[in-house]
């Protein structure tokens, strides 16, 4: 499978993932993003397709040359019979495995998120770092 | 071209215009997610290497998101939505496999509103103007958007289409996707409602196929029914399939050939906009009370101070 095979569709997610990957990059002023992690809900059907598109959309920015993974996130609904989250048998099948009643909430299974960036640092972003050593999370911006 | 949706770069056409990214200024929508550095060793991400890595070997930096991929998206939807709620409009995206019958249906369907109702298109098409030409006979105002490659509008390009058409106050804004029924349901657009429309000369297992398509609407058109004796399509298991997905999405059949069905589908699209009206009255019903009673204050104080 090359990029050929893909989607004009998974590369527009390609290239709208590369572009918000750059700006936060860019935001906290760095010059190269080393790796990329997002979730990737079951039902957008994406999937690993992406691995084929990251590289051509990446192409030229700062996110040229990082590595991607991408976790796939499962389906699951909300049944409101059996007041609990589940994980229907089918895709094609949204009722409740237990109980048959239908469920109209999708809990998880339609994502597509940026998760996390890991910025190759510059010496103001190492020294940011460093300060920041107690472990405490601090809201950047 | 167009750097904010990235979709077909350098192709999308608004009525034949090449769209250049028109206005960087307003391109600022979304980045609103919460930035937390975290440096190598403080994150546990229990997934790839990304979250494993060994910390103190390098310098780099892990950035905490969570941000969804397509909040530019969502961000430019939002906008579209506010502008159609001050206006009291309601927007439609009709979404479906390639010639399920949409603009069949969007012609007949405006043919039959349009002395009562003030309605306006948004044509999605990857080439050629022939749809919005095909409603522009109807009388009704149409914008075609060309997306070259691209398989679906996203709501920066409707957004422009909308600035060219400038809907009326309480109109109905009808938005006929690209046909596909896998890429259009990622996108909001900022309707008021997603209608998913099958033909019965596609198989009543689409929905098995594309779940997500039925996932995101509100309503099912099962259309070309007047073919049905010549298909092998069952109507019911088609119904049973789509509800197994959304148990409470509509559904109406129809034959915009036959008009079979057209007059239950054109009440539903009146339905949703006296829907919307009413939303829209009652939030000015309850500002009008608010004004009411801010007068009052006023002229209570204007009598003690009098007195
Ligand atoms: N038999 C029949 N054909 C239809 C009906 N509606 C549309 N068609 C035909 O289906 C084809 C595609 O229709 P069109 O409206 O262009 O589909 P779109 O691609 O979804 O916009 C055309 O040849 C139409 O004449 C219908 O109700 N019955
Ligand atoms: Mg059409
Ligand atoms: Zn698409
Ligand atoms: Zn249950």
């Amino acid at each position: 499978m090359s990029c050929k095979d893909v989607t004009m569709h998974e590369l527009t997610i390609a290239n709208s993932l590369v572009e918000l990957a750059s700006a936060h990059a860019a935001e906290n002023g760095a010059r190269r993003v080393v790796a990329i992690s997002v979730r990737m809900g079951v039902l957008c059907g994406i999937g690993r397709s992406l691995y084929f598109c990251f590289e051509p959309a990446s192409r030229g920015t700062l996110c040229d040359g990082a590595r991607l993974h991408i976790e796939e996130v499962p389906l699951s609904v909300r049944c409101e019979h059996c007041d609990e989250t589940k994980v229907p048998k089918a895709l094609y099948n949204f009722r409740c495995p237990d109980c048959g009643y239908p469920t109209p909430k999708v809990v998880s299974g339609r994502e597509m998120e940026l998760t996390s960036i890991e910025l190759e640092a510059t010496e103001a972003a190492a020294s940011f770092g460093a300060a920041d050593d107690a472990g405490t999370q601090r809201s950047a911006l | 071209m167009c750097k904010v949706c990235g979709c077909g770069d350098g192709e999308v056409r608004v009525d034949g215009k090449i769209h250049e990214s028109p206005h960087s200024h307003d391109h600022d929508l979304g980045h609103e997610a919460h930035i937390h550095h975290e440096h190598d060793g403080d994150m546990h991400f229990g997934h790839g290497p990304a979250g494993t890595h060994v910390g103190g070997v390098s310098q780099s930096n892990l950035l905490k998101i969570e941000e969804n991929i397509l909040s530019k998206n969502d961000g430019f939807a939002q906008a579209n939505r506010d502008r159609l709620d001050v206006l009291g409009a309601v927007a439609l995206n009709l979404v479906s496999s390639p010639g399920a019958g949409k603009t069949t249906l969007l012609v007949e369907t405006l043919n039959r509103l349009k002395q009562d109702f003030d309605m306006c298109v948004i044509e999605g098409d990857q080439e050629s103007a022939n749809d919005a030409d095909r409603i522009r006979a109807t009388g009704v105002r149409a914008v075609q958007i060309n997306t070259g490659r691209g398989c679906h509008l996203d709501a920066h390009m409707v957004g422009h289409a909308m600035d060219e058409l400038d809907p009326p106050g309480n109109s109905i804004v009808f938005i006929e996707n690209i046909g596909n029924l896998v890429c259009p349901s990622g996108f909001d657009l900022g309707e008021a409602s997603k209608v998913v429309i099958l033909s019965v000369a596609e198989g009543d297992d689409k929905p098995i196929k594309y779940p997500d398509a039925f996932a995101a609407a509100d309503l099912m058109l099962i259309s070309k029914t007047d073919l049905l004796p010549h298909v092998d399509f069952d109507v019911s298991a088609c119904i049973e399939h789509a509800r197994c997905i959304n148990p409470d999405i509509e559904v109406i059949e129809l034959s915009a050939k036959t008009g079979e069905g057209v007059d239950q589908w054109v009440g539903w699209v009146a339905g949703r906009r006296r829907e919307r009206l009413e939303s829209e009255q009652q939030d000015l019903q309850s500002r009008l009370s608010k004004i009411a009673a801010a007068i009052d204050a006023n002229d209570e104080l204007q009598r003690r101070h009098d007195a």
